[in-house]
């Protein structure tokens, strides 16, 4: 008898824990469909009008457009990066991975804020004005730990053996990983730009410091909710956001797990 | 031979990226450290790079820093044990209580906000906590006097509590699953209660875990900005809202630069701390 009020209780507490971790996400996804212009619950009524007139404000195109290029320049250079950074450290001995994935690991570990004002600290005193290029050196900054650890947990589950195999054969240590190892990375490789797309695609804090004039998704929304502006396009821009960022995660996530089962 | 030849392909593939961090991140790091000594010409408002303590005197001295400093470690050391209260049953569920299907799902379904926008997540309890918002509704609905959290730090704790939430389940997770059924087994068979094993075996084995998690609720939490921004109100300002003030055009960002330098050394005390009770072994 007690023992199935503790476990209804326990069950109960997990449950309720879990509804308010996702339950105001589906609510952020129920407002952009509301007919109405105030922020009122229950919504009063279902339409699309305001995707049509988000679209249509040249403002927040821009702005997606700024945040898809920094998103796709910065994974691109953190990939390289990142993946140099774990065939590289394959071999050394665990101290020196150890120390070399704790300075990796730095940026995102650090408070944005410091991350941020170090930065913008540093592109100061360095005479270099803050363009989209500065941003693009920001995100590859923090994004290249997510390919690295990654890759490096794909390589570490990977046989020695078949690269020596490789260069028994008589192939050139680059031609061996090119055509043996390259490949069986692919996987891991893919599944951490999917995620470094999402992380730098609604980053907001360190590239307040580092955005200069340019204005990224992530600061058009935060503009626009500190000053509660154009709040019916904020809804439907927050949807879009929460969509274009959860698909990569979840393909990510299927990658990663069909790369564990092989 | 081969030996220096494999080192060098070694330092080869290092470079690139070790290069970048030392460069754009340690370099940054480095400047920033160097310009909490510098100063700010009162006349043209332009950095100047003459030495001086006078940054950190001024935090030290100045009363409404110190209450400001104090709300952040405040506030996050009040996240962090809710965000402890909050884990201990999901984790323990998942971690002991369903298979290996569910149990995967429900870790996706844990990560998920993780991953998705922080601004959409810190914009949701803007709609919940408003005055037409969603709790008013239910708690009207329900006969209910209504809330008025929002724009206060109540707001503040309770987004904080929620956004950070899956930075403690997943390593309470992993710790809970470590502990060997046979260990709870024989805590029952020695005559143990429910209770007792609880707080004599489990309790003590989740601590690395608990650790863990705590790192990061405390450090994210310190170093926010946004969430005090956009649901706190008047008397919500962090340490980083300073910070975020100071820089830009009327700033002063030698100032900024201190203050930064007390978040640095705050987490990395914290982080001595945690590692006493083990929050680094996990992994």
């Amino acid at each position: 008898m007690t023992v199935s009020v503790r476990t209804l209780a326990l069950w109960g507490a997990a449950v309720a824990v879990l509804a308010f971790l996702l339950l105001p996400l589906l609510l952020v996804l129920v407002f952009a469909f509301d007919a109405s212009s105030v922020q009122v619950w229950p919504i009063r009524g279902v339409s699309f009008k305001w995707f049509v007139a988000t679209w249509a404000d040249e403002e927040v195109r821009n702005a997606l457009f700024i945040s898809l290029e920094v998103a796709v320049l910065a994974t691109a250079l953190a990939t390289v990066l990142g993946t140099l950074a774990a065939v590289g450290m394959n071999g050394l001995s665990s101290r020196v991975v150890q120390v070399g994935s704790f300075f990796l690991t730095l940026p995102i570990a650090l408070p944005g804020v410091l991350t941020g004002i170090a930065m913008n600290s540093f592109f100061t005193v360095c005479d270099i004005p803050f363009t989209l290029l500065t941003l693009v050196i920001a995100h590859t900054t923090f994004c290249t730990v997510i390919i690295f650890s990654n890759v490096m947990a794909r390589l570490r589950r990977l046989p020695p053996s078949l690269m020596e195999a490789a260069q028994d054969m008589g192939a050139t240590p680059l031609r061996g990983f090119v055509t043996i190892t390259l490949p069986l990375l692919g996987g891991a490789i893919a599944s951490g730009m999917l995620l470094a797309f999402a992380l730098s695609f609604d980053e907001v804090i360190v590239s307040t410091f580092t955005a200069g004039t340019q204005t990224t998704l992530p600061l058009w929304i935060f503009g626009a909710i500190r000053l509660g502006q154009h709040m019916p396009e904020v809804n439907v821009v927050v949807f879009v956001v929460v969509a274009v960022t959860l698909l990569p995660i979840i393909w990510g996530q299927k990658l990663a797990a069909s790369v564990s089962r092989e | 031979m081969t030996g220096g030849r494999k080192l060098l392909g070694h330092v080869a593939l290092l470079l690139p990226p070790f290069g970048w961090l030392t460069l754009f991140y340690l370099g940054s790091l480095f400047i920033l450290l160097l310009s909490a000594f510098w100063q700010v010409d009162p006349m043209s408002g332009d950095v100047v790079h003459d030495w001086t303590l006078d940054n950190f005197r001024l935090l030290v001295s100045d009363a409404t820093y110190r209450i400001v400093a104090q709300r952040t470690i405040g506030i996050a050391a009040l996240v962090t044990v809710t965000d402890i209260l909050l884990a201990w049953p999901l984790a323990y569920v998942i971690a002991r209580k369903v298979g290996p299907r569910l149990k995967l799902t429900l870790l996706v379904l844990v990560a998920l906000p993780l991953w998705s926008s922080m601004l959409a997540r810190i914009y949701a309890w803007r709609l919940i906590l408003g005055h037409d918002g969603v709790l008013n509704w239910f708690l009207r609905a329900a006969g209910l006097p209504g809330q008025s959290f929002a724009f206060t730090n109540v707001a503040l704790w309770l987004v904080f509590s929620y956004l950070w939430l899956p930075f403690m389940l997943m390593p309470l997770v992993s710790a809970l699953e470590r502990i060997p059924a046979s260990l709870l087994d024989a805590a029952g068979d020695m005559g143990a209660t429910p209770w007792q094993t609880f707080r004599t075996v489990i309790f003590p084995l989740a601590i690395p875990g608990m650790a863990a998690g705590s790192v990061f609720t405390f450090a994210v939490t310190l170093g926010e900005y946004v969430t005090p921004m956009l649901v706190g109100g008047a008397g919500s300002e962090f340490i980083g809202n300073v910070v975020y003030a100071n820089v830009g055009v009327s700033g002063n960002v030698p100032f900024a630069a201190a203050f930064s330098m007390v978040l640095l050394v705050v987490i990395g005390a914290y982080m001595l701390v945690a590692r006493r009770f083990g929050a680094f072994e996990g992994a």
